[in-house]
């Protein structure tokens, strides 16, 4: 199945884009996070948070069918 | 008509809000912390609406640096405290209300007193160890919680703590790793961006107090000024992040927030309390050409640049204290090693140069 990837903030800088669709098997978040922490290795000393289809999700939930998944950091500045 | 209804009038006028929604925001009592690039727009707003009681908490100055987005400030602020310099300009816009100032930096020793003081309570501020205080602070004292935060080009806001809507432990429960989020002084910031974003925290401020529309609780509005697109995000109450705040709230005074997010003070010694301490290590974090040598403290040369990698040339078992040629490379130094885990470390005022100069005075005290 096919995921629509976003990341936000500093992870679109350490991954260098903003978006990408990527082809997968059925997999938690968590797992799904350890794959694009392979990819991407800079993305693993990253904290950020993981939403599906725009509700924030724990690294537990199960991902199988196709949705957009967001990568959300938190933000210091003001 | 008079000058209270005069100034309101094009609010006044609106159906939703009339003069009972107005006598709303008078009697409503708003605490700002950081008057920075958040907290200008929102205290701009906020002073215009009307909003009877403004609290302004904010320790720092404001520098130069800071005007080109933090435009409730001229030049004449320069150096002047930001809470103070606020309330001067915010008095001359609208005398009518009450502000009270904090120049000040928020603790866990006076946050649940002050807080107890208002209705809402808002995030300005630029660092996560006050951003995890003001949220615990509010779930504590049970305040709504209007937070909003930048990066870059890009901005967050939420409302948190209200009507048992999610806080900001619910969206992130840990700080991140120290020094992995930049700060706006170290990577910038477009000017207008914290306008935006702290103009919308006001626009949830006035909606909380009035009632209208829809709460941003339970959501997360994310907002990327260079493509003008947003997203929301919902979020959910996570109880058990809360109980864990409220376990602590008879403990919250002994709370160190900088702690919890990594963040350690960065000690500063003179060259005579650096040649009293015995058996440190000194590391020199100079280029290896750079003169004068300090050879009498036996430094270890390990310039900046290389010092990351370099790290095993360093016990963790000694005290360790950095120079460099005048105190700022060894201030950098600091930290790198507080990242990697290093603790008891300190640098020298005045680095190699005030050592060179006092050398004789110095190997005196050793004697």
């Amino acid at each position: 199945m096919q995921l629509n990837i976003k990341y936000f903030g500093m992870l679109a800088e350490v991954t260098a884009i903003t978006e990408e669709y990527i082809q997968t098997e059925v997999c938690s978040v968590s797992e799904l996070v350890e794959k694009l922490k392979n990819q991407y290795p800079k993305l693993g000393d990253k904290d950020f948070k993981v939403a599906i289809n725009h509700h924030l999700v724990d690294q537990n939930h199960i991902i199988n069918t196709e949705v957009e998944v967001a990568l959300l950091p938190p933000f210091a500045g003001g | 008509m008079n000058s209270f209804n005069s100034r309101y009038h094009r609010q006044v006028i609106l159906p939703e809000i009339g003069s009972s929604g107005q006598e709303k925001l008078d009697r409503s009592k708003v605490l700002v912390i950081g008057a920075g690039g958040l907290g200008c727009p929102v205290l701009q707003y906020l002073t215009a609406a009307g909003i009877g009681t403004i609290g302004i908490v904010d320790f720092d100055v404001v520098d130069i640096s800071n005007l080109h987005r933090q435009i409730l400030y001229g030049t004449s602020s320069i150096g002047i405290n930001k809470a103070l310099a606020a309330k001067q300009r915010l008095t001359d816009l609208n005398p009518a209300i009450t502000i009270n100032t904090y120049p000040e930096k928020l603790t866990t020793k006076n946050a649940i007193s002050i807080f107890s003081e208002y209705d809402i309570i808002v995030d300005g501020t630029d660092n996560f160890s006050t951003r995890y205080l003001i949220n615990d602070a509010c779930i504590i004292a049970n305040k709504p919680l209007v937070y909003g935060a930048i990066f870059k080009f890009e901005g967050q806001v939420s409302v948190f703590n209200y009507q048992n809507g999610p806080t900001y432990r619910c969206l992130f429960p840990e700080p991140p790793k120290a020094g992995s989020v930049p700060s706006c002084a170290e990577i910038g910031v477009l000017g207008v961006l914290p306008g935006i974003i702290g103009s919308m925290q006001a626009n949830e401020i006035l909606k909380i107090i009035l009632g209208l529309g829809n709460v941003l609780s339970g959501k997360l509005f994310m907002y990327d000024c260079l493509t003008t697109t947003s997203s929301t995000f919902t979020i959910s109450r996570v109880e058990s992040e809360i109980s864990k705040v409220k376990a602590l709230s008879e403990d919250f005074k002994k709370n160190d927030y900088d702690l919890f997010c990594g963040v350690h003070q960065i000690i500063e010694i003179t060259a005579q309390e650096a040649f009293l301490i015995k058996n440190a290590q000194f590391i020199d974090v100079r280029e290896t050409h750079e003169q004068p040598k300090i050879d009498s403290l036996e430094p270890i040369s390990i310039p900046l640049g290389t010092l990351e990698q370099e790290l095993h040339m360093i016990s963790k078992e000694k005290e360790i204290i950095v120079f460099c040629q005048s105190g700022i490379r060894s201030k950098r130094a600091v930290e790198i090693l507080q990242k990697n885990g290093f603790r008891n470390i300190s640098h020298i005022r005045g680095g190699a140069i005030v050592l060179h100069d006092n050398m004789s005075d110095l190997l005196d005290l050793k004697k």
